[in-house]
């Protein structure tokens, strides 16, 4: 029996990246199979969801430094951007997004042949790794840059002050002063950013973006199973469990960062991860 | 008046115009009404379940207190598109596995056999032979329930927290005029909770508007199914050919989408300001982003 499971995990464990097996398991379906080819599937839960997550703290901070500017321009670029992606459904954006990438080579100009690589490039933003990706990291970038833009307005007022007063260029304030403000106030919130990231990574095959030769993410496999066997009470709770298992990671990683950003005070005034989990973007 | 017998002859704005009034374009408006129909649907019994469930969270009673802090717990946990998945599929076979053991009592055996899920015919649900209009109907009914599942959990957290934020001196002072804990619930928890649920409630019902494209991944004809229908490619076959039009039918949802939500948006502040008139807490200021 066992032998047989290290078989499954053998031929199914890397699925999803396209090792293994070619063809997915389509009668005799053990829980071994489920376990392996659901969990392989994760692989691209975690590509999109760690890769987003650093990716898009970054734009996020440039985003919620522009929303709080005094210059117009800026302001308003930042707060359109941010609506667009807080208002409306990632499922229409994956749609939408998937949509526009096909018709790109269409629309742009005719290429030359010394521009090799961009061709290349648009095909490949039809696919899920790069395609879903960028959708990804927009829409966290504009959920993160709201977070950071109300931990930007509500840090105190006299640290910046005191920072004007010793003399400090406005870049030197930023990154002595402000930011570290900025991320200790976020934190909590952001972890369940975070989170809700990771579980929203699993629309993105169901979401025009193909499975290409079958590579799919945890959910992908999931449904795959819940179709083939007709019995959904396997599968399902197999990818929660994996999920629960992943949240309780991130809890991990991102409470370790929150103790190290509030290392200098004392315990009782240390914000605490109060995780509010799952909604859906 | 527009003619749209022949529209290979017209061009520009009328075949436009008659392209746009196809009976296929009529269901996909009609399908707008069903994303309205399914949010109104959700939003009070989601209100409700979340009631319930934070009732029961709060309760003296440990079997009471047990299911509704465990249903609270158990949705948050879980990425909620695999609720979506997972509860329609499931009531449905319960539904039916029920029937099949009344119905027909006499065939024994299992319903799973190998890979199959088999009842008799007439305990499927509906029936085969009930009308298309059945059969949308109780696929809407079972997406409404999912719905109503996973957002009945999301507002009984805000409605549990709700309950905690009200003065305990405002109950204590009604404990003391001699209410009793059902009157001090009704009279006091009840009224007082709603002014610190609104922010919280205000922020699932904008997560409720985004989750209604989810409807398509239950097999109901929603407006993504006739996005995808109507845009793609129509060779001459068709009496209004044109080229792949998906990504300017994804555009007007993703206009329909934006205009919902910041109607929304625009909506709770009015609410808020409402509710918070001789109120003297600064809490609705504390509204989240996430």
């Amino acid at each position: 029996m066992s032998a047989s499971c290290l078989a499954s995990f053998q031929d199914y464990g890397l699925r999803a990246i396209g090792y293994g097996q070619r063809i997915l398991p389509k009668s005799d379906i053990t829980l071994c199979d489920q376990f392996a080819l659901i969990g392989s599937g994760l692989i691209w839960n975690v590509f999109f969801g760690v890769l987003a997550v650093c990716l898009g703290y970054w734009f996020a901070m440039v985003l919620a430094v522009g929303k709080a500017s005094e210059r117009g321009f800026y302001r308003r670029f930042s707060s359109g951007f941010i609506f667009l992606f807080r208002g409306s459904p990632l499922f229409i954006q994956f749609f939408f997004a998937y949509e526009l990438f096909v018709l790109l080579p269409k629309v742009g100009v005719t290429l030359d042949l010394w521009f090799v690589v961009i061709d290349l490039e648009t095909r490949w933003l039809t696919r899920a790794w790069l395609g879903a990706l960028l959708v990804l990291i927009f829409n966290t970038t504009a959920y993160s840059a709201e977070i950071f833009y109300g931990a930007l307005r509500s840090s105190p007022r006299g640290e910046i002050e005191a920072a004007n007063a010793y003399g400090m260029t406005p870049w030197q304030m930023f990154w002595k002063v402000q930011w570290p403000n900025m991320m200790r106030l976020a934190w909590p919130s952001y972890t369940n950013e975070a989170i809700f990231l990771f579980h929203s990574t699993t629309l993105v095959f169901f979401s025009g973006f193909p499975a290409w030769r079958q590579s799919g993410d945890a959910l992908y496999y999931a449904s795959y199973f819940a179709d083939k066997t007709f019995n959904p009470f396997v599968p399902y709770p197999i990818i929660a469990f994996y999920f629960i298992v992943l949240t309780l990671l991130i809890i991990f990683i991102f409470g370790l960062v929150n103790r190290r950003l509030n290392r200098h005070l004392p315990d009782a005034r240390r914000p605490r991860l109060i995780i509010r989990l799952n909604l859906i973007r | 008046m527009l003619s749209c017998v022949n529209p290979d002859q017209i061009s520009g704005l009328a075949w436009l115009g008659c392209y746009l009034s196809t009976p296929k374009h009529m269901a996909f408006y009609q399908s707008f009404l069903i994303v309205l129909l399914l949010i109104g649907a959700v939003a009070p019994l989601a209100i409700l379940l979340g009631l319930l469930s934070a009732s029961a969270s709060r309760a003296r009673f440990f079997l009471v207190r047990l299911p509704g802090t465990l249903y609270i717990a158990m949705v948050r946990g879980i990425p909620d598109i695999v609720f979506f998945l997972f509860v329609p599929l499931a009531l449905d076979q319960g539904i039916e596995y029920l029937r099949h053991r009344s119905l027909c009592s006499d065939q024994t055996g299992s319903v799973w056999q190998g890979n199959d899920f088999v009842v008799c015919d007439i305990a499927k649900m509906p029936l085969s032979s009930a009308s298309q209009w059945v059969h949308d109907f109780y696929g809407f009914s079972l997406a409404v329930i999912a719905f109503a599942l996973v957002f009945g959990a999301f507002a009984g957290n805000v409605i549990a927290g709700a309950m905690a934020a009200v003065p305990k001196a405002q109950l204590e002072t009604a404990a003391a005029y001699g209410m009793t804990r059902r009157q001090v619930y009704w009279r006091i928890m009840f009224r007082q909770m709603w002014i610190y649920a609104l922010p919280g409630l205000s922020n699932i019902w904008m997560i409720l508007i985004k989750a209604t494209p989810l409807l398509f991944l239950l097999g109901i004809q929603d407006i993504v199914y006739w996005a995808r229908e109507l845009g793609g490619a129509k060779t001459s076959a068709f009496s209004y050919p044109h080229p792949d039009w998906r990504i300017w039918y994804f555009l007007g949802l993703l206009a329909f989408y934006l205009m919902m939500t910041w109607m929304s948006e625009r909506g709770f502040a009015y609410l808020n300001k409402r509710f918070s008139q001789g109120q003297s807490m600064v809490f609705n200021q504390q509204k989240e982003g996430a």
